[in-house]
């Protein structure tokens, strides 16, 4: 890990508030895993005055692709970068997504923003697996499916797709899911990976998830990120480092 | 142009230059020696340690503020025992000079860590944390309070030989009581400023954005408070300050010097930019070349009040 200036080389928006930064840092590309993310200073002053952290998107050759939406002020900062403006990137950090294992089909279950590791972790996994993504939103406008493949989208107000939750539309698959020989991949909300865990511990179905959760530095000394493990409950791991990847068995969500 | 002499004295601690990096911004040094070379700053403040590990806050533990962030970490940390196994043999592959924060819950806490921790060459000195304001005993109960700041001061005084710094809060009215107490009791320097007590709701749920409701306000936001308290402090007690509060860039360390800190410890940055601390180095060196300063120590205290 270390901090790069980093020239921004595109900026493009999907739909609905959803914009993809491309920026060229060798450095980084080189060595980043899936799920693993960076943490971004937006501006040059101290307002805002913390870095915020972005999951790894994809990558092409010498470059990162960055997903995120206007939530605020630095968000909207970063929307404004022009081409060749340097944006300060700190990174890679945390552990990423295991991709081996004895398992035939990678299903990967996003919901909202959530979507954002997946195009690279699709990329990455190349034809090695078959792949099967599960995507969700509150409603259409939610959905991304940027980077993914064979895709099944549910919404909650049932807009597009399946009728409800992206976990019950797992559910709906289960049967299909086991014959796959699966291991699933997961980034959402804290609600769908509460429901995913206990979709998956109840059906004996492996799975990684990435989780979320307010952090200063992004490496592991503000020590402002704590997640509950589950094996030793004397001490939290640090989202950061330990995660933000974690088999989801191991952390209380 | 002779070099300038970028080390400073704080009572018995000599450091090769005035930047040490402050308890609970750095760990106990490894992820940090990643960006910087440890070897080149003045020093360094481990995160608060107790005598038992303390599993700290459950999450939510920070939130941005307009140019500051509040923290409720809760003192997270590995305890004096396995502080002394696991992480002093990494921090002893550096050359420099390690000051351990003890935060405790009872007086006899603060003793018995100290006392632990004494016989371990590589410390040079204690910062006595008496104000953290995250934690529901000890912390800002004692820092409130001049007559336990006192008792502390004096009881760890009585168990060890090296310097004790005690880490003052600034959620006091005058500040300069309580460096009083603690240079009548023996204590060696003064840590100014810790966090400021602050809170932040979220307006949709009406509900407090950290889990501990109240947290530490640090960064920018705080470091006109800050330099006020050194300043107080210098124009009432004599005795040496470490600046603590927002410094952000070699202006600020300046800044903390003229007003009165004989040396500083940087915080926020390192979770900003965990390289900035080595890059002010140079920068210190060249102010005080451009104004003709042989010794950088020359700067503490030397601010003008005239018109």
């Amino acid at each position: 890990m270390f901090i790069y200036n980093a020239p921004l080389e595109k900026l493009i928006a999907l739909d609905n508030n959803i914009f993809l930064t491309k920026v060229h840092c060798p450095e980084i590309a080189s060595v980043i895993q899936p799920g693993q993310f960076l943490n971004v200073k937006v501006s040059e002053t101290n307002y805002p005055l913390l870095r915020r952290p972005f999951s790894i998107c994809d990558v092409e050759d010498d470059s990162l692709f960055l997903m995120f939406n206007i939530l605020g002020e630095g968000t909207k900062l970063l929307a404004k970068k022009h081409i060749g403006d340097t944006i300060d990137i700190l990174g890679p950090l945390g552990t990423g997504f295991n991709l081996g294992g004895n398992y035939e089909t990678a299903v990967i279950v996003a919901g909202g923003l959530g979507a954002a590791p997946f195009p690279y972790l699709v990329r990455k996994l190349d034809d090695s697996k078959n792949i099967k993504c599960f995507v969700g939103g509150r409603s259409s406008h939610d959905v991304i499916q940027y980077g993914m493949k064979n895709i099944l989208v549910s919404t909650d107000d049932g807009s597009l797709g399946f009728n409800g939750t992206v976990v019950a539309l797992l559910k709906e698959n289960l049967k299909s899911i086991i014959s796959f020989k699966p291991k699933i991949f997961a980034c959402g909300p804290n609600a769908m990976l509460r429901a995913l865990k206990e979709f998956t511990v109840k059906n004996d179905i492996e799975c990684e998830a990435s989780t979320e959760c307010a952090m200063a530095c992004g490496f592991g000394i503000c020590q402002g990120c704590p997640i509950e493990a589950v094996n030793h409950p004397e001490r939290y791991y640090l989202v950061c480092k330990d995660g933000p990847v974690f088999n989801i068995r191991d952390v209380v969500i | 142009m002779s070099k300038v002499d970028l080390s400073v004295q704080v009572g018995s601690l000599k450091f090769r230059n005035p930047i040490l990096l402050a308890s609970g911004t750095v760990g106990y040094g490894n992820e940090i020696s990643e960006f910087i070379d440890l070897t080149k700053i003045g020093g360094i403040v481990t995160k608060s340690l107790s005598l038992k590990p303390r599993k700290g806050n459950p999450p939510q533990r920070i939130v941005e503020t307009p140019a500051g962030m509040l923290n409720a970490i809760g003192l997270q940390n590995v305890g004096v025992e396995e502080f002394l196994k696991e992480k002093i043999p990494f921090l002893k592959k550096f050359d420099v000079p390690l000051i351990c924060n003890i935060a405790a819950s009872t007086l006899e806490e603060y003793v018995e860590c100290t006392r632990l921790l004494t016989s371990e060459e590589f410390i040079k000195g204690f910062e006595i944390n008496v104000s953290c304001p995250n934690v529901k005993e000890g912390g800002l109960q004692f820092g409130n309070d001049p007559i336990a700041v006192g008792k502390i001061t004096q009881k760890v005084k009585a168990v060890t030989n090296k310097p004790i710094i005690v880490k003052l809060s600034p959620n006091v009215s005058y500040i300069s009581e309580f460096a009083r107490v603690v240079k009548e009791e023996g204590g060696d320097a003064v840590s100014a400023i810790n966090t400021l007590v602050g809170t932040s709701f979220n307006i949709n749920t009406r509900k407090p954005k950290i889990f501990n409701v109240f947290g530490g306000l640090s960064g920018p936001a705080i470091k006109p408070i800050a330099l006020a308290k050194v300043l107080e402090i210098k124009q009432k007690v004599d005795i040496p300050i470490f600046g603590v509060g927002g410094i952000m860039n070699w202006k600020d360390v300046v800044e903390f010097m003229i007003v009165g800190a004989s040396a500083v410890q940087i915080g926020t940055l390192n979770f900003i930019d965990p390289t900035a601390s080595g890059k002010m180095i140079s920068d210190l060196e060249n102010y005080c070349t451009e104004n003709n300063i042989q010794k950088i120590s020359e700067l503490t205290g030397s601010f003008s009040l005239d018109n």
